[in-house]
């Protein structure tokens, strides 16, 4: 009979011999990458836990394979309800004020901490990101950034931090020119992305003790400014687990972290508090904040709150162009227009409506602005408009609870003077640059 | 290279603790079973197979010590170049999509050691892999054949198959450094593997390619004179390194 020579074929030191050993193998990869994909805090491209376990269970050796190099996702974090215990999640601002106590100051200097000279970036395709950029940020300061999505606050980061090289123009960060070689300039900087990702495999301590030893850190020394840097960005308890496992809010104190492993004199921070909810941008404001005078911080961001709360001095960048510069209380001092804010009594049908067509038309009113429940009056001459708003009011008939004279904001001038600036007169001539990837990234 | 050692050390630790190192050592084990075994069964498999299906035959040459070497240089060329590619491909592009590399670069790390560290760990990798493979192999071939043949002649066969995946691997960082996508940067990998190929087919300058190797490297493991193998065999030792050069003077001036 043919199925007994197939038998004879395989006997058992055959089977032994042949099946055993790739069964084993296998299977045992298959179970293992299945343990692997079952991980609590593990992530895959797709998002699809079961259909990854269909091609590991299902495509024979492959499958594993496949799983290992390409279905693995070790750089995002875990989602909200996986992540670690709010516990894990504090930063204490008696610590942070606690370790940077013991750190070095800034050194009493008037030099500036950052200065461009006609900074450019022209990416493929002529899109013009960066306009000859002249700004000097004085040394000690939290300097914040600010622009609309695209003014080229990212792009300007990326040319003082080495990612990217200018067109034209000339800049330095702490003393060292920007765009050089042999990491004078990262050993004087830290930077921190605006969507920082990690290693999801390693543990936050091993990557601020890697990015320590890049910058020569060792031994005892290095074990202590880890230790420190934990306790700056309250990330001790959790300095063990896999990033993998980091919620969004702990990945940017991760960042921050590995950011000021080396006492950087100039600190980078593209939009540091843009993706977090307001405890975990408290608690990054808190960390910023405690660090005037020990770093220089240069933040890019496009919220203006925060701004208001930090920093001390900012500019405002507008399709590449800088708008304005300068100390905040000068800026609002300069350009912010003197606000009325009146609240009708609640249930008068249209009162809101019939504030706003009182005052509008009035030679000293800028603009009026109008909410559900408040009417705000910007002012060219706030004395004839203290005069003129009450009577104003009385003839319209509608009854007040508040009236006050507000203190602006830097929002109000910050969209005045975006507004004002505009677009571009004449659109850049087209200049075709090499690039690798085309993409023209800000 | 600045913070090559610290780059190496990461890359190594991440080939392990993302199990690459154990799923590439376990396919070269597995296709280092599976080569002599092919050959020593396979005839007798198509023959019950074929006395099973009512006549039906294929012409499967007897095996031999020849075609079980034949067999191992397949297999873990061919699966070990998969593993090449997947292990390259995504080493630059995805650290340059995610930001990783944006991140490392800013600290004080050269672009050269950046790219150094990763080819040096995939080769690591490989070779333990190859170590690995080719040392079951050979047992499963001493136990199969049990005729002396030269151990030096087959390390000399292992370590020329380890070099070709290398030089897979050069290719492919190559792509992975060009693009932003894994994806594309295994295309390269397999554009450069058809290119090599058509060209191993050419005279004079076919014998150089990466892929022509293998044949002199069989004839060293059956202690054969496999011919002048010193010009490919040089050519290929600076393939590796000419490859990582041109893949530093893109990344050098790279924006991420």
């Amino acid at each position: 009979m043919a199925e007994s020579a197939w038998m004879h074929t395989l006997d058992a030191t055959t089977i032994a011999l042949v099946l055993i050993p790739i069964l084993v193998l296998q299977l045992g990869l298959m179970l293992f990458a299945l343990y692997d994909l079952f991980q609590e805090d593990r992530r895959v491209r797709g998002d699809s836990k079961i259909m990854w376990a269909l091609i590991i269970a299902l495509v024979n050796l492959f499958g594993p394979l496949l799983y290992f190099f390409v279905g693995r996702d070790d750089s995002r974090g875990a989602e909200i309800g996986d992540a670690l215990p709010a516990s894990a999640e504090k930063a204490s601002a008696d610590s942070i004020a606690r370790v940077l106590a013991t750190w070095p100051s800034l050194p009493q200097t008037t030099d500036a901490a950052v200065v461009t000279t006609g900074l450019t970036k022209r990416y493929g395709g002529g899109v013009l990101a960066l306009d000859h950029l002249n700004l000097t940020v004085p040394s000690g300061s939290i300097f914040g950034f600010l622009g609309p999505n695209g003014a080229g606050k990212t792009t300007t980061l990326r040319l003082l931090t080495g990612l990217a090289m200018a067109t034209e123009g000339t800049g330095s960060v702490a003393g060292v020119a920007i765009g050089g070689s042999g990491g004078e300039l990262a050993r004087n900087i830290g930077y921190l992305d605006q969507d920082p990702r990690f290693y999801g495999w390693m543990r936050g301590r091993e990557l601020l003790t890697m990015v320590g030893q890049l910058h020569g850190l060792h031994g005892a020394e290095l074990r202590g400014r880890v230790g420190e840097v934990l306790e700056i960005v309250g990330l001790t308890d959790a300095a063990h687990r896999r990033i993998g496992g980091y919620s969004g809010g702990m990945r940017q104190r991760l960042g921050i972290g590995q950011a000021l492993i080396n006492q950087p004199r100039v600190l980078f921070l593209d939009e540091p508090v843009s993706s977090l909810d307001p405890e975990g941008r408290r608690d990054i404001l808190e960390i910023i904040s405690k660090l005037r005078g020990t770093a220089t911080v240069f933040m890019s961001t496009h919220i203006l709150n925060d701004v208001e709360r930090v920093c001390d001095r900012v500019a405002i960048l507008n399709y590449g162009h800088l708008v304005v510069e300068g100390p905040i209380d000068e800026l609002l001092d300069r350009y912010a227009q003197p606000v009325y804010e009146l609240e009708p009594e609640p249930r008068q049908p249209g009162a809101v409506d019939r504030l706003a067509a009182a005052m509008r038309g009035q030679a000293w009113v800028g603009e009026i602005k109008t909410e559900p429940d408040v009417v705000r009056v910007f002012v060219n001459d706030p004395k004839v408009a203290g005069a003129a708003i009450l009577p104003l009011v009385v003839a319209s008939g509608v009854n007040l609870v508040r009236y006050e004279r507000a203190r602006p904001s830097l929002e109000d001038v910050f969209l005045r003077l975006v507004a004002e600036s505009g677009p571009p007169v004449a659109a850049p001539a087209p200049v075709p640059v090499w690039g690798l990837d085309g993409r023209g990234r800000r | 290279m600045m913070g090559l050692g610290i780059l190496l050390r990461k890359e190594l630790r991440e080939q392990l603790r993302t199990n690459r190192f154990i799923a590439v050592v376990a396919v070269f084990v597995l296709f280092g079973i599976l080569g002599p075994l092919t050959d020593r069964y396979m005839k007798e498999l198509v023959d019950a197979i074929g006395s099973q299906s009512g006549g039906f035959s294929i012409a499967v040459p007897p095996p031999s010590l020849a075609g079980d070497l034949v067999q191992i240089d397949k297999n873990l060329s061919q699966f070990g170049i998969i593993c090449a590619l997947l292990l390259a491909m995504g080493s630059v592009a995805w650290e340059k999509e995610r930001g990783t590399a944006g991140m490392i670069l800013t600290k004080p790390a050269s672009r050269a050691a950046f790219l150094a560290a990763k080819l040096i760990a995939i080769s690591a990798t490989l070779g333990v892999a190859t170590i690995l493979g080719t040392g079951v192999a050979y047992i499963y071939t001493l136990l199969l054949y049990p005729t002396a043949f030269s151990l030096a002649g087959y390390a000399a066969m292992a370590a020329l198959m380890w070099w070709i995946l290398v030089a897979f691997t050069a290719i492919t960082l190559l792509g992975s450094t060009l693009t932003r996508s894994a994806i594309a940067a295994a295309g390269v990998g397999l554009v450069a593997l058809l290119i090599m190929g058509i060209v191993g087919a050419l005279p004079v300058i076919g014998p150089y390619m990466p892929s022509s190797l293998g044949e002199p490297a069989r004839a060293l493991a059956m202690g054969q004179d496999p011919g002048w193998i010193l010009g490919p065999v040089l050519f290929n030792l600076a393939l590796v390194p000419a490859l990582f050069v041109i893949s530093w003077l893109v990344f050098r001036r790279q924006e991420l």
